[in-house]
């Protein structure tokens, strides 16, 4: 049921109704790069007959129309979209040209974990802040919830696993490291991550166009802030 | 010119087909259980199939029209009355204004659907008023109905209705529920092949097409949980996280599978063993806790093409019955 398509991707269908490109089988920045860029060359290309294109960190996946892809000659409607898909990337896609934007997100880090983290990661909570702002990162994939972000980049000295006991309510706009990983809490929810501070910035807003702040494939820099710019941004944010 | 929860059933939402167009950002699709007959009862009161229509389940709620409505009941049969009169489904039936229709217990499956003429008006978020309960989006917040809530019906700009003059029936005729609605635990349903249906033991791929499954009493909207036999793989595998559909089956570390339901997550990282054919969802999400499940293997092209055919079928259906309520 695997197409080969050169050495780029390969086709999985899931059900009747999606389609996955994968580029790979791990987290790994070079393979989550090849994803964005294919959804880039999609949205260049306005491909038709798309339900939804969710990137994730290796694959990246096609809801579409069936009614759309069945092909007259009874070629299976997933076969047909296929089909198309290896013609549009016959040539690869180019990564450098899905750069993304560069998100800033201000961060009191001020998080319930931080104690813990600077204790696992032995070092400073100083040390712990200058090496979460110095990082750029980038937004892997969006899940869990409306407008979380997985971001990938994050420094080694702050890989930790998540809680054992995971909390009931997580504070909207933390800021957390889960594993290799940050994130934000776009709204309170329960969770396992270690919180190392707090945004302001509203992650997910369903009136707004688009509705998450940060889109797959943006690159994200935090900002570390104090009290008073906390409060005076998420004044703005509640506006 | 709306409608009142006199007294919420267990789980009442507001559903259409779906949120489409932002799973990139992390927001599924929701949308109703049972598609099907979401969009025959749509039809059944001249509605286009993206009206909002009220999904309920196992017991369904008593509401008070403060208006004159004409409505239709679709899905699984629930004992539901208007005073003494008692209310069939599959067809459209006039309400009038001060009407209360307490819709009862579910006789066979498990979820029902109530249209209106002009569609529940509920509020439309990122352009559905699907209820996501676990994403808090949707009409309400994006909660179930409370009893107190009210309801407000949306106009009708698309199909006039000709009414006949003599009752609350404005057709002498209803929709033979057949093939659409089918909850009988007998029939197996069908499922395809997952991409790690390869990596069970050889015992746990029997199982899941031999073996009697149940529907968990721990499912709802987000997933169906499967009782029955543990099943394993031959060696764990790491999976990294990526896109699931309604109808995916995974399986989690403790073996009991989880079939994603219409709430599910964009995302998901536990392997895929199978996916159930689309042509089956409207029955498996008509399965009530407790119910035999048996899987019987599909070919996707087969799937699909069956899909597509039912996707004609159920076009021409609607557009049958459009012709009907103007005659």
């Amino acid at each position: 049921m695997t197409a080969q398509a050169g050495e780029v991707f390969s086709i999985e269908p899931l059900g009747e109704t999606m389609l996955l490109l994968r580029f790979g089988e791990r987290v790994d920045e070079a393979v989550n790069a090849k994803v964005h860029a294919a959804a880039h060359t999609l949205r260049r290309v306005d491909m038709p007959g798309l339900v939804d294109v969710i990137p994730s960190y290796a694959t990246l996946a096609l809801r579409y129309d069936a009614a759309f892809w069945a092909g007259r000659d009874g070629t299976p409607a997933w076969e047909h979209l296929a089909g198309a898909l290896r013609a549009v990337f016959a040539t690869p896609p180019r990564v450098d040209d899905a750069a993304g934007r560069l998100v800033e997100v201000p961060t009191r880090y001020d998080g319930a974990d931080l104690d813990a983290v600077a204790a696992h990661a032995r070092l400073s909570i100083d040390d712990v802040v200058a090496r979460h702002v110095g990082a750029e990162y980038r937004v892997a994939m969006l899940g869990f919830a409306p407008g979380f972000p997985y971001l990938l980049g994050l420094d080694r000295a702050l890989h930790m696993p998540r809680r054992a006991q995971p909390r009931l309510r997580v504070p909207a706009g933390s800021v957390a490291i889960g594993g290799a990983q940050t994130g934000i809490y776009p709204r309170e929810l329960p969770g396992g991550w270690q919180l190392i501070g707090r945004t302001p910035l509203r992650l997910f807003d369903a009136l707004a166009d688009p509705p998450a702040l940060l889109a797959p494939g943006d690159r994200v820099r935090f900002r570390a802030i104090g009290d008073d710019e906390f409060d005076a941004l998420l004044v703005q944010a509640r506006a | 010119m709306s409608v009142v929860v006199i007294k919420a059933g267990l789980l009442d939402t507001l559903q259409d087909r779906g949120r489409d167009g932002c799973a990139a950002f992390g927001v599924g699709t929701s949308g109703a259980m049972d598609e099907v007959s979401l969009r025959l009862a749509n039809a059944l009161v001249g509605n286009g199939d993206d009206a909002a229509a009220l999904e309920f389940t196992a017991i369904g709620p008593t509401l008070r029209f403060e208006r004159d409505a004409t409505i239709a009941l679709a899905g699984a049969p629930f004992e539901a009355r208007i005073g003494d009169a008692r209310i069939a489904a599959w067809r459209p039936v006039r309400v009038d204004a001060g009407d209360v229709l307490a819709i009862g217990r579910a006789l066979d499956g498990f979820r029902g659907c109530l249209a209106v003429t002009g569609g529940f008006a509920g509020e439309r978020v990122l352009g559905s008023a699907s209820t996501d309960i676990n994403a808090a989006l949707g009409p309400f917040g994006g909660r179930a109905l409370r009893t107190g809530d009210v309801l407000a019906i949306g106009a009708n700009d698309s199909v006039a209705i000709r009414h006949h003059d003599d009752m609350r029936l404005p057709a002498h005729w209803s929709l033979d529920p057949r093939p659409w609605f089918d909850a009988d635990p007998a029939r197996p349903i069908r499922v395809i092949r997952g991409a790690h249906f390869d990596a069970l033991d050889a015992a746990s791929q029997r199982a899941l097409f031999e073996s009697a499954f149940r529907v968990s009493s721990d499912s709802n909207r987000v997933g169906l949980r499967v009782d029955g036999v543990a099943l394993t793989l031959r060696t764990p595998l790491e999976l990294v996280s990526e896109a699931v559909a309604f109808g995916t089956v995974q399986l989690p570390p403790g073996g009991q599978p989880i079939v994603l339901m219409a709430e599910h997550p964009t995302t998901g990282g536990y392997p895929r063993i199978a996916q159930i054919a689309a042509i089956d969802l409207p029955r498996l999400a008509q399965r009530r806790p407790g119910a035999t499940l048996r899987f019987v293997e599909i070919g996707l092209d087969d799937a699909q093409t069956r899909y597509l055919r039912r996707e004609r079928e159920l076009a021409r259906l609607v557009e049958a019955i459009a012709q009907r309520l103007q005659s």
